[in-house]
Order: C-alpha cells, then structure tokens, then sequence
C-alpha cells in the first residue's frame, strides 16, 4: 500500500498555502497564483538553480525557489527590495547579452525573457548604461526542422537536461567556460552532424528563441488526436489553420508519451497535404498508373488474391497499424492465405 | 651537533628550483661526498626572492642568491674550517648592512612558524626526518589515547578556522561529518590553491607532505573515513611528487594503510590532479570534478557533510588547515588558543609579493599589522617607491591603503575593510600601480574562470570587466562608477558560489578606497599612476645627453635626435612600449611620462 | 594512435570519474587531445561523446589543437601582473611572430598564459617546457628564446 503524501502548510508571501511533501517551492508558489520569475526551471527536469531569477528570501536568506523543498511552517518572501534587486540585475545582463530581435524571432510570445522582463519592470533606460555583448555567432540551420541561434541562448541548460534526462540521448553539453560556454554538441558539429536524432523535445522547451522550429507556428485552433506513425499511440494536438495541419504538440495528459514525440510525430506532418500524396487508388494499365475507384482496385486484389496460395504468397505489415489491425493481417495470412511468411517493417 | 659536524641545508622549494639548485646540490655533493659534512635538501625557505638559499647548521649561517660558481668556495669553508663566505651574506635591502645567519634577519626574526616549522628544516622526501622531528606523534595521541569525540572537541576548543579563506570553524565542520549517518565517508584536502600571487600552499605540500597527510588520517580517525583523496593542482609537478613519494613512504611505514600503527584503524590517500580551473577550489565543484564532470559548483543545502564526494559525508579542509592539526593534536587546544586574536586563533601563512623588497612566504600570529608584515619583515616597499595599497584574498578579497596599515590582520577585520583572509596571498602595490587597472586585472581573471553556470557570475563579471576596460582605455562614461557599484551589489547577492558572491570585492574596495583614480579615467583623461597606454605619453627632456640608447631601442621609429643633441619622439609614432623610459641611464633620467596632457594626437587619430 | 591509446585505457576500469586522470594521460601522450581518442575514452566509459568533450572544454589544461615542439607558458599571476607579465607576453609573440596566444607556423614554439604558478618572488616568469624562468625582462626574454633554453647559471 502506498502512503498518502504528506501535506505541508507554508506561508508565501503572507499567504497560507499547502502543497505536497516534496514540492519545490516555487511549484507551490506557482500552483497557488504567486508568480515567481524563472528561466532555468523546467517542471520536467531537476533543478539546478543557475538564472537566480527565482530567488526568494527565506529567514533573511535567499536561496532559490527551485531547489528548496517545502518544509512546515516555512515564511518564504518572493519580493523583498533585496530580492528584485538581485533579480533585476540578474535580467538586466541577460537582456545585454541577448540578440533581441524579438518581431522576427519564433518564441514571439512564449518567450519567457520577455514576460520576466516584463514582470521585473526593467527599462530602456537603465539598458542602455550596460555594454552589450554582440557576440555574433553563426547560427546553426543545418538540421531540416529547427535551427540553433546561439547569440539568443541563455545557458539554461533546459536543452542539455532534456537531452540527458528525458531523451537519454545526450548529444548536448555545455562546451566551454564561463562566459564562453555555448551549447553545443560533440566536437562543435552542427547538429546534423551529431548524435541528435531530431526528436525536438530541447526545442519545445527552449524558454526563448535559441532553439526553434523553422516553420513559424501559426494554427487557429487544436485538434486532439493520436499519432499516426506506429503503433505506442502518442497523443497529439494537431495545430489546424483553415483544412491544413501546420503544427503538432505533445498531449501532456496522454500517459504514453506525457508530451514527448519522435521526430516522425513532431515533424513528419507534411504528407497530410502534400501534393504527392496518394488520394485515390492506382492501377497499372499498359504500363502505366491509372487513377481508379476504391471498390475497383479492391476487387482487382481480391481477384489476384484468390489466384495465389501458400508460398506464393507473403505479407508485410505495417506500423502505421493498430496492434489490432497487425493482429489480423496474420491471421489472415495464416487462415486464409495458407502462409507464415508474414513479417512487419519494424522488425527491418 | 659540534661544530666540526655541519649540515647544509639547500632550498629545493619551486622557486629555488628555478634559480638553479638542483645543480648546486650536485656541486656540494660531488665535493662532500667523503666528507663527514650532511647535505639536505628541504622544501621552501621562505625567503624565495634571495634564492637559491644556502644554510649551513648548527650556526645558521645563510647564503643568499648562490650560485654554482659559489661552491667550491662554500666547501672551502666547510672542510678547511675556514672563515663563513661573508660575500655571499643577505644583504639587508634598507640598512645595506650583511647579516650573517638567519637569526638575524628581520625577515625570519619576527614570524612565527608553526604551519612551516619544518619547511626548510627537513628533507620532505624522507619520512624519517619528518619523524625525527615529531611527526605522526598526534596521529599516535589520536589512536590510542582520544576517543573520536575527544579529536573534535580538541580541535573545536583551539578555535581553528579553515584557512582556505572562508574562515569557518574546523571543529564544527569536523562535528558535523563526524555527527553524520553512513558507513562510507571521505576526507578531502584542497590542494588546488587557485588565487593568483599565492603559493602557501604548495610551500607546505614541497617542503612538509607529512604534515598534510597526518592532519588527514587524524581527520579520518576523527570522522570514521577510510578514504582520502588530495585535490591538487597539475599546475604544482613538483608539489605531486613530493606527495606521491610521501604517501608511499607513509605507506611503507605503516601510517597508512590498513591496521595503521598497529590500530584497526584503515585509512588511504589518493591525488587528484586538477586540470585547470579555480572555481573547483569551492567545495561541491571540487566534489563533482573528481566525480568527472565539469566542476560547476552546485546549489547547497546538502551540505558536503551530509551529501558531498558520490553523495557520502564529506569533509574538506585546506592544506594548511590539516598541516595544522597535528600539532594541535599534540600540544593541546590551549597551546594553540593562546597564539593569536580573540576570534582567529593560531598564525596566518601569506604569501608576500609584488612592490615589496623581499617577496617570500611568511608565517605570523593573527593580529599582527599589514605595517608589521610589509616593513618589518618583508623589508619596505621595492626600489624605495611609496607605498599605495595592499591586496590580500586574492581574486575574492580587496585593496587596502595606508590608512589601514596599524588594522590587525584576521578573518573578521579583513572582511569589515572590504577584504578578506582569502587562503593567504599578500601583494603589495606602489604608486605606480593603477588601482582602475588592478581592479580589471582581477576581474579578468574572474571572468575567465567564471563556471559559467550562474547568470550575475557569468554575465556580471563579464560586464563589469568590460566597464572596466573601457575606463582604462579612455571610453569610460559618467555613470560608470555608479553602474559598478549597482551590478557589484547584485552580483555578490544573486551569484550562486563564492566565486560570484565574492568577485566584485576587488572592484568594490578600489572604488571605497580610490574612488578619485576612476574618476581621474573618466573625467580627467588622466591615469595618475601613469600605468593605463591610453593616457600617457612620453616626452624627452632637455637634459638628453643624445646617447641614442632610446633611438636605437625604439621599434615604432618614433625617436629622432643626432649622437650628442637632445632627442625627441613623435607622439604620433610612439607605441607607449616604454623602452626609452627603461633604457634611458640612471644617471641622465631624461625621458619623462606625462598623464593628463590634452590634445596630443596619437598615430590612430585619437586626441587624448 | 590506437596502439597507444589502448596502453593508457588498460590502466583504467572503465569508471565515469576517471574522465580527467584519461584524458591527462591522453595529452600527455599526444600534446592535445585529438577528436577521435574522446569518441573512443566516450565509449570506454560509456558515456555520450558530448560529455567528454564537455569536460575537456571546461578545463584549462586541455588541448584540441597540436602543440610546437617547446611550450611557452606565461605566467598570469598578480605579482607577475604588476612586475610586468604584460610586456612579457608582448615582447614573446613579438619575437615569434604571433599574434597573441598560439603556435608559431613552423610548429617550434606555442604560447600560452597560465594561471598563477606560484613563482611569485621571481616575478614576472615563464616556465619553458616545465622549467620555470623568473626576474624577467624584455631583453631575457629575448635571449632565453634565441638560446630555446636557459640562460647560464651566473
């Protein structure tokens, strides 16, 4: 039997919240409507406490949200005069040190430099006494989906943790020191050269705009569906704009994937409306292919199918399947067509 | 000991090395060999600047700057039982006067050496020696005659701090290791003295590993550790030798290893070499660097004493605070409570260096002043020059000036100045030291071994560091000062480890202490140290003597003048090298260095 | 390559914390540390190849690059710093030929500045392929590297 998780009372900002043993307390602070600035947390990965945005005072002290636990009786102040100085000095180098091409830049409103900045009050003004970095490295476009711009990255590690910690690939490191630190990967090879398997899952999470998707987000509305591609059954919100699919998302709550995608389900939408794409049967007539009717090109296989016997015969089945579907395509082999030679593609 | 029977003592510490004494060794070797004459080489003297250093016992005689020229004339004297080779006395640097032996030398008169009792007075390549005067007796007292609890309570009562910088209390954290739950714990030594200008630690570890190693078995008793490891830098070969010949030999002996002195006590040491970065002398990235990653310090709580090297109870202490402890041990809490101040007890190492006659390593009682160790001891400021500044602490500490010179030096006055203990470097500035310039020499150093992991650290100190040049190379702003002292603040509150919390001190303090020279940058054009390129030119006076030692030095072809006339540069040439000003003869002193002349116009078309 | 690679891995077990102990030894045979023997320390430890080079790029010491035949190493330390290592660092890539830190064409010489090596009293200083040479100045510097070696004793 499991035991109940304790909950422990804390008070935020004079307010009394419970949360469950465990928490961090800025997921506590967050789950109770207090707002707490941050960049390097993500609910996913373990914390690390790196931006000191998401600094709070506790006895006087202040430690960060996202690496101290609640405790019983705790009186955390998340915006003590100390606090937003420590912070707005903190956001204020993060801003000079970041390309701030922010209309033509993909995070547009998701980005969480801004909405910090936003929320911190920092002003052109006080910006303008600092030197800003202009560090003009080349981005990196290689790879078909996303591409890297290293002057908009933060060194959050947010990338690096997802890699290591939830894809397990590991292609990404912090490379360098200090100021010099780039993410990066083996060698400083692009990313197609690398490891990455093209997953997205450090783009999804990137909280700017450093690593993005090529093609601009732009859906109208969400339809929830499941992916397609093989059989795990990913869940998926399908970004529709007009009849045309132009975006997908993890679905969080589905329990097989809980948001994480390949590159086939994140990425591999195109064919939905591409022009290439097979609407109708074909039929091979003097050599050449001919559009046909459903009920036509089925009754030609059914035909050839009752020509053949035995080991004359082969099936090849398909991930795109159900289990269910797989499960009759053999039976049928077996039953009907007289054969064992039945194999699926996921086995090549 | 009689007088026919004499031992020569030869500096072999790294600095010594490097003028050469392995080869006077050799020298005196090839020619004593037959002799009843002992030849030991030992760790550091102290005295780096006169070395290679030469003693000979039981009379102390001390031979400075030797060379290997100089040896058959010390052999002479020791064989033949001639007169001492007075020309080859130290020469004290203000009275000019030749002192014969080291007791009468004001540079060893009046410290106190407890950490360096043997530096220089054994061969730190034999175990024997080290035993012969004293060693591994508190390791003794420590098994077989202290219960664990009794070790920390002694080494509470002394009122040790760790002499890493940070000052904490030894005994506490030895509790607090010793108090926490596991079978398996460590015992760390950090080896990886990191500060620019300070070399105490490797004094320690060249001239007495054993001192070290037995701190850390004592330790190991202490908190029930069977395990040590060493962090040392690989910057420190010679430092690594010593200790690997140490631990084998301790090994040999039965001091460590299993059943050590005939106890079930089980304890080893291993060495770490650390591959070149200062931030991993904070402890969790010290932690996670032998643990193979990049040594990113991480957020605490936990506690390296409940979770620290694999997540096991760990306790590290600096080298010189386990070259402490077994005298400690020894002599008893009380011994070492009366040496000292109220609140820091015992002595402080420091490494004496930059403006000063004799840069060296120095060991005082805390509570001693910057007056005591500068004048006294270290011989006055170099060349004559006046007196500007102290730095101590290194990187993390800060600038003092001569108001603070009759201030007890410990933990707790250095850090209300603004400063800190830091593990120990002492670099005395004089006036022709630009404090703008010494602020971005430290904070260039900070920058470069910044993590990189928090943002006020690795965007603050690079900010600031750019501020900075600007100041000194003529592009600072109104404002600036303000904007230092803005991002100062929020970087020592917002950053993660000691490192950021501590990096803008030197800044902070130079700003406190010599607001006027920044604002000398900004405002004034003008460099009063006349050390920043931007604001100086150099100009030739009409008591040239036309020797053409500057013409001919000069690489830009800046200096015209026929043999015999006064010369003269062309400031549109001149690359501010410097050459004239240095090659120009004493005697004559013709070429000057001006700061704060207005609109000279330099080769890329800049006025000043 | 392969052959002296191997002799060093077969003195290690293969643990994640011996990244750094491998990866000196690795220099130390090869002067810096070629991509190709961090793929293969990577496999032997079993970790991703990116957090080998990751670790390799946080620590000073390491190398990517090829060295010359004699290292120059100029020290960075404060009382280096205020007796003048500046100039010392000018008048040494002066004399070589480089602009700032690096490798001279003909591989016979690579600068570099280093951290504190605790030769303080001897400010400024270098060390010349781990031999250390203090009280430098312009002009020793420039016989020290015409001689490729120390200067005479005395």
């Amino acid at each position: 039997m499991s035991q109940e998780p304790k909950e422990i009372r804390l008070t935020i900002d004079g307010q009394e919240v419970t949360a469950r043993e465990g928490t961090s307390v800025l997921d506590a602070a967050m789950a109770n409507d207090i707002y707490i600035p941050h960049q390097c947390h993500h609910p996913d990965l373990k914390p690390v406490g790196a931006c000191r945005l998401c600094g709070v005072e506790i006895d006087g002290r202040m430690v960060t949200s996202c690496t101290t636990v609640v405790q019983e009786g705790l009186d955390v102040k998340t915006n003590s005069q100390k606090i937003h100085q420590a912070r707005k000095t903190a956001m204020e180098l993060l801003i000079a040190d970041h390309h701030m091409d922010c209309l033509a830049c993909a995070a547009a409103n998701d980005c969480a430099l801004l909405k910090d900045s936003a929320y911190l009050g920092i002003e052109p003004e006080q910006l303008q006494r600092l030197r800003p970095s202009n560090k003009g490295l080349p981005i990196d476009t290689s790879n078909p989906f996303f591409q890297f711009d290293p002057n908009k990255c933060i060194i959050c590690g947010i990338c690096v943790r997802t890699c290591d910690e939830i894809v397990g690939r590991g292609t990404l490191a912090f490379i360098d020191r200090g100021f010099d630190t780039v993410i990066g990967t083996f060698g400083n090879k692009s990313f197609i050269e690398s490891t990455c398997e093209s997953c997205g899952e450090c783009v999804v999470r990137c909280p700017v705009g450093a690593l993005a998707p090529k093609r601009p987000k732009f859906a109208a509305r969400e339809v929830q569906t499941t992916c397609v591609y093989c059989g795990v059954g990913c869940g998926i919100y399908l970004g529709v704009s007009g009849d045309k699919v132009v975006d997908v998302r993890g679905d969080r709550e589905r329990p097989t994937n809980e948001g994480s995608l390949c590159v086939k389900g994140r990425y591999g939408f195109n064919f939905i409306n591409h022009s290439d794409r097979l609407t109708k049967p074909l039929i091979k007539q003097n050599g050449e292919f001919v559009e046909a009717e459903w009920e036509e090109a089925l009754e030609l296989v059914a035909s050839k199918f009752a020509e053949t016997k035995g080991d004359e015969f082969a099936a090849l089945a398909s991930a795109k399947c159900t289990n269910e579907e797989n499960y009759l395509i053999q039976k049928f082999t077996r039953a009907v067509m007289a054969t064992n030679t039945v194999d699926h593609c996921a086995r090549l | 000991m009689t007088a026919d029977h004499r031992t020569v003592l030869i500096c072999r510490g790294t600095g010594c090395e490097s003028s050469r004494s392995p080869a006077i060794q050799a020298a005196l070797d090839a020619e004593l060999q037959d002799s009843d004459v002992e030849i030991k080489f030992t760790g550091c003297h102290g005295m780096c600047q006169q070395g290679p250093i030469v003693i000979v016992e039981p009379e102390g005689t001390f031979y400075a700057n030797v060379k290997t020229k100089d040896a058959p004339k010390i052999v002479e004297s020791l064989l033949h039982d001639g007169e001492p080779v007075e020309r080859l006395y130290y020469k004290d640097p203000a009275t000019k006067e030749q002192l014969p032996t080291y007791h009468d030398i004001p540079f060893y008169a009046k410290q106190k050496r407890l950490v360096l009792h043997n530096c220089g007075r054994i061969n730190p390549e034999e175990i024997s020696d080290y035993v012969e005067a004293g060693g591994y007796q508190g390791l003794k007292k420590a098994l077989f005659e202290l219960s664990p609890e009794e070790i920390v309570d002694i080494v509470k009562q002394s009122g040790l701090r760790g002499r890493g910088g940070g000052g904490f209390s030894t005994g506490m954290k030895w509790q607090f290791c010793q108090q926490a739950k596991g079978d398996v714990k460590y015992v760390l030594c950090n080896a990886d003295e990191g500060d620019p200008g300070a070399f105490m630690d490797r004094s320690v570890l060249e001239g007495d590993p054993h001192a070290v190693l037995e701190g850390m078995a004592i330790a190991g008793s202490a908190i029930g550790a069977k395990q040590g490891y060493i962090y040392c830098r690989a910057e420190y070969p010679l430092a690594i030798k010593r200790l690997q010949v140490a631990i084998r030999q301790a090994r040999e002996q039965g001091y460590l290893g299993k059943g050590i002195l005939g106890s079930d006590f089980e304890f080893d040491i291993e060495i770490f070499q650390g591959a070149g970065a200062f931030v991993c002398g904070e402890e969790t990235a010290l932690m996670i660097s032998i643990e193979g990653n990049r040594g990113m310090p991480r957020v605490r709580p936990p506690y390296p004493a409940h979770s620290g090297l694999y997540g096991k109870p760990t306790l590290l202490n600096n080298v010189k605070t386990y070259a402490n402890v077994s005298q400690i041990v020894n002599k008893g809490a009380d011994w070492f409570a009366g040496i000292g101040t109220e609140k820091s007890k015992g002595t402080a190492v420091f490494a004496l260096t930059g403006k000063i006659a004799n840069s060296g390593l120095i060991e005082v009682p805390m509570g001693v002043t910057p007056r005591e160790i500068i004048y006294d001891i270290g011989g006055g400021v170099l060349n004559g020059k006046k007196f500007k500044a102290v730095q101590t602490g290194g990187p993390s500490g800060g600038c003092l000036p001569e108001s603070f010179m009759d201030v007890p030096v410990d933990y707790d006055s250095l850090i209300a100045a603004g400063s800190m203990m830091g593990s120990g470097g002492m670099v005395v500035l004089d006036e022709d030291t630009c404090m703008v310039d010494v602020a971005r020499y430290f904070l260039d150093f900070t920058e470069k071994e910044s993590c990189g992991k928090c943002v006020p650290c690795r965007l603050g100190t690079k900010q600031m560091l750019t501020i900075l040049e600007d100041i000194v190379e003529g592009r600072g702003k109104p404002g600036d000062i303000e904007l230092l002292e803005e991002l100062g603040g929020g970087i020592k509150g917002g950053s993660l480890c000691g490192l950021g919390q501590t990096a803008p001190n030197p800044v902070l303090s130079t700003l406190r202490y010599f607001r006027d020279e920044y604002e000398a940058h900004i405002f004034h054009n003008k460099c009063p140290a006349k050390t920043c390129k931007h604001f100086i030119t150099y100009h030739i006076l009409d008591s040239c003597v036309g020797c053409q030692l500057c013409r001919k030095n000069c690489s830009a072809e800046a200096i015209s003048g026929e043999p015999k006339g006064i010369h003269w540069i062309d400031q549109t040439k001149c690359h501010k090298c410097g050459v004239c000003f240095e090659v120009c003869p004493p005697k004559v002193f013709s070429v000057e260095k001006r700061t704060g002349d207005l609109e000279i116009h330099t080769g890329e078309g800049e006025s000043l | 390559m392969e052959e002296t690679l191997q002799t060093i891995l077969s003195k290690f077990d293969g643990k994640q914390e011996e990244i750094i102990p491998i990866l000196q030894k690795v220099q130390d045979a090869y002067t810096y540390l070629p991509e190709e023997s961090m793929e293969q320390i990577a496999r032997f430890i079993h970790v991703p190849a990116s957090r080998v080079f990751g670790v390799a790029t946080f620590y000073a010491q390491f190398r990517f690059t090829p060295t010359g035949k004699n290292i120059v190493s100029i020290c960075r330390g404060t009382a280096c710093h205020v007796r003048g290592a500046p100039a010392i660092l000018e008048e040494t890539t002066a004399v070589l030929g480089l602009d700032g830190e690096g490798t001279t064409e003909d591989m016979e010489y690579t600068v570099e500045t280093v951290a504190c090596i605790g030769c303080c009293a001897l400010a400024p200083c270098v060390t010349i392929n781990e031999e250390v040479h203090g009280n430098l100045n312009k002009k020793k510097v420039r016989t020290l590297l015409a001689k490729g070696s120390k200067p005479d004793d005395g």
